[in-house]
């Protein structure tokens, strides 16, 4: 490994010429020579594609193509039906309940895996083991709970062979119960990780002060661990939030099409091509979830968090 | 040290419960996909067989998802290789104080908020405004650059975060240039990250599916072909297909972690080579 380190990095042995003076970029150059790249790529994809949701949300459509005009009637559509108050007061419910049972499990394994596990090989190997999922599909892990919830499916069968229901329950595939657990199945994991990550910065002695001066374990997760765990739990509320509002097809396919929320009505306006209604309803629901994080970010500082 | 904390055990229990609930979904389709050729979508088992993975082999059982996995895989590489290159780059910008980093910061994060559906129905639309051709490799690399990048780069701020600058401190006084500073001495040392960022970007990419939906053109990935499945295959066939994924995915998984521990390893052997002169 590190011969490499000698065979071209000591330029101009010593004894030799001085080396030319090279002229130095400034650290503004250089840097924005480094950050182009990127910039690029979120200008054109990311900015560019946002403008034009906003242009788009202005136009009007027939049944074949958007033709560009400047009206207001995908916004008095959007905001003059009911079906919009009721489907975005669905998916806040879905995220406040989602948000609810991820951020219990999610603190509870972190920390599980921050304070309880004392050798550090095993807490990685365990950290692993919540983690590898994050990193299969999405879709696949859906699925995976048909033959669980659905009416013939596992828990039913349990169910009944322990002799608690007499009746297959019909509400535990296709429902919100559904959704939400797939949402909890899915995105726990943020939840975990960045509460994990502020816990294992916590310093120890902070917490064996608290049991010295008297608290009890209650007292020191009220008053020391929790405080101090707070911008972990800001990253994963806004992970897990951002996710689950932004989504349609979680809802889609756990709800068997019967429940809708933000992203479904947009993503059911795509399949129509009504191109200008969903880019109308996509700004609506845009300007939601910037305001929601705008809220949330007054708790945590993001930067200084890594 | 002193006994366990109070507690620990029920902890455990927790923790066991949460890992089946995270794993027994899935563990579920791998022995339902063994079913036999009667077998339905659920238990119980009719029969072991190999049947329907036999049947992800015919073509007309399952439209064209070998063609899919290959899309998937290739566009796979590409956005690994740019979300590694692009994500360093970006992370040695972000070490110096150049104007507008702190936008620059913002936007990533705005990247990772901003719902994927408004990515993909954006560039779509962009696409067929500018009369572009909407394929897989153009608008959907680029669309899916932009949930991979951000997580390549916050990687890459806990690796900066944690980086002696000592090091390249010495580079320098011993008169390296600042690029053989970054090829010699800085990239060496980052080397285990950066594969950490290759696994996101390769297994976000592979199964990446909102981004992908209106930017991948008239060729599917394989998450387009799978959720194209869901809606009209009835069958088992779909838990084999998945547990193929799940199994592929587990395999790059498995190599990348095992090359981290095996690149950790050697380091730890051959270390410090302080003292030995050169």
């Amino acid at each position: 490994m590190t011969d490499t380190l000698t065979e071209t990095t000591a330029p101009a042995a010593a004894g030799t010429a001085p080396p030319k003076p090279r002229r130095r970029l400034s650290d503004n150059v250089v840097g924005w020579l480094e950050a182009l790249p990127l910039t690029l790529i979120l200008l054109c994809f990311l900015v560019a594609p946002i403008i034009m949701i906003v242009i788009v949300s202005f136009w009007t459509a027939t049944e074949f193509s958007i033709i560009p005009a400047f009206t207001f009637e995908n916004y008095q559509y959007l905001f003059g039906s009911s079906v919009t108050y009721r489907v975005f007061l669905a998916t806040f419910k879905y995220a406040l309940i989602t948000w609810a049972c991820t951020l219990a499990i999610g603190f509870t394994v972190a920390y599980y895996l921050a304070f309880c596990i004392r050798s550090q090989t095993v807490q990685i190997a365990m950290f692993l083991l919540c983690t590898i999922p994050f990193w299969t599909s999405n879709i696949i892990r859906m699925i995976s709970w048909i033959p669980f919830l659905g009416r013939n499916g596992i828990a039913n069968q349990t169910l009944i062979d322990l002799g608690l229901i007499d009746q297959p329950l019909e509400w535990l595939l296709y429902s919100d119960f559904s959704v939400i657990l797939a949402f909890v199945h899915l995105y726990t994991l943020f939840m975990v990780v960045p509460i994990f990550n502020t816990m294992m910065r916590i310093d120890k002695s902070l917490i064996e002060a608290a049991y010295d001066n008297g608290a009890s374990g209650i007292q020191t997760l009220i008053h020391v661990i929790i405080p101090l765990t707070k911008p972990g739990i800001m990253i994963g509320t806004i992970f897990v939030i951002t996710l689950v509002m932004g989504d349609f097809i979680t809802v889609r396919f756990m709800s068997g099409s019967q429940k809708a929320n933000v992203g479904r009505l947009i993503s059911n306006d795509i399949s129509l091509l009504q191109y200008p209604s969903a880019a109308a309803t996509a700004v609506v629901l845009l300007l939601t979830v910037l305001i929601v994080i705008g809220i949330l970010l007054r708790f945590v500082n993001i930067r200084k968090e890594l | 040290m002193d006994k366990r904390p109070r507690g620990f055990y029920a902890l455990t229990v927790f923790f066991a419960l949460f890992v089946l609930f995270l794993y027994g979904p899935t563990i579920t389709i791998g022995i339902l996909s063994f079913q036999g050729p009667g077998g339905g979508l659920t238990f119980p088992m009719r029969g072991v067989s190999l049947h329907w993975f036999h049947d992800l082999f015919e073509q007309q059982a399952v439209g064209d998802i070998w063609g899919a996995f290959r899309r998937s895989f290739a566009l796979g590489l590409m956005v690994m290789v740019a979300t590694v290159v692009i994500s360093v780059m970006a992370g040695l910008a972000f070490r110096k104080r150049f104007r507008g980093s702190g936008f620059l910061f913002y936007l990533s994060i705005a990247s990772l908020v901003i719902p994927s559906i408004l990515v993909s129905l954006g560039v779509g639309l962009i696409f067929t405004q500018l009369g572009l051709k909407i394929h897989w490799a153009t608008s959907g690399l680029g669309a899916q650059l932009t949930w991979t990048l951000p997580f390549g780069l916050l990687i890459m701020f806990a690796v900066f975060n944690r980086f002696d600058k000592s090091f390249e401190e010495a580079a320098r006084d011993q008169g390296a240039t600042s690029w053989q500073t970054i090829r010699h001495v800085v990239l060496p040392i980052i080397a285990p990250s950066l594969l950490g960022v290759a696994l996101f970007g390769f297994t976000l990419s592979y199964d990446e599916f909102a981004r992908t939906l209106l930017t991948a053109g008239s060729y599917n990935t394989l998450p387009l072909e799978i959720f194209g499945m869901t809606t009209n295959v009835t069958t088992p066939v779909i838990y084999a297909l998945g547990t193929l994924t799940t199994a592929f995915s587990f395999l790059i998984i498995g190599v990348f972690l095992f090359t981290v521990w095996f690149t950790a390893k050697r380091r730890a052997r051959h270390g410090s080579d302080a003292g030995k002169g050169v």
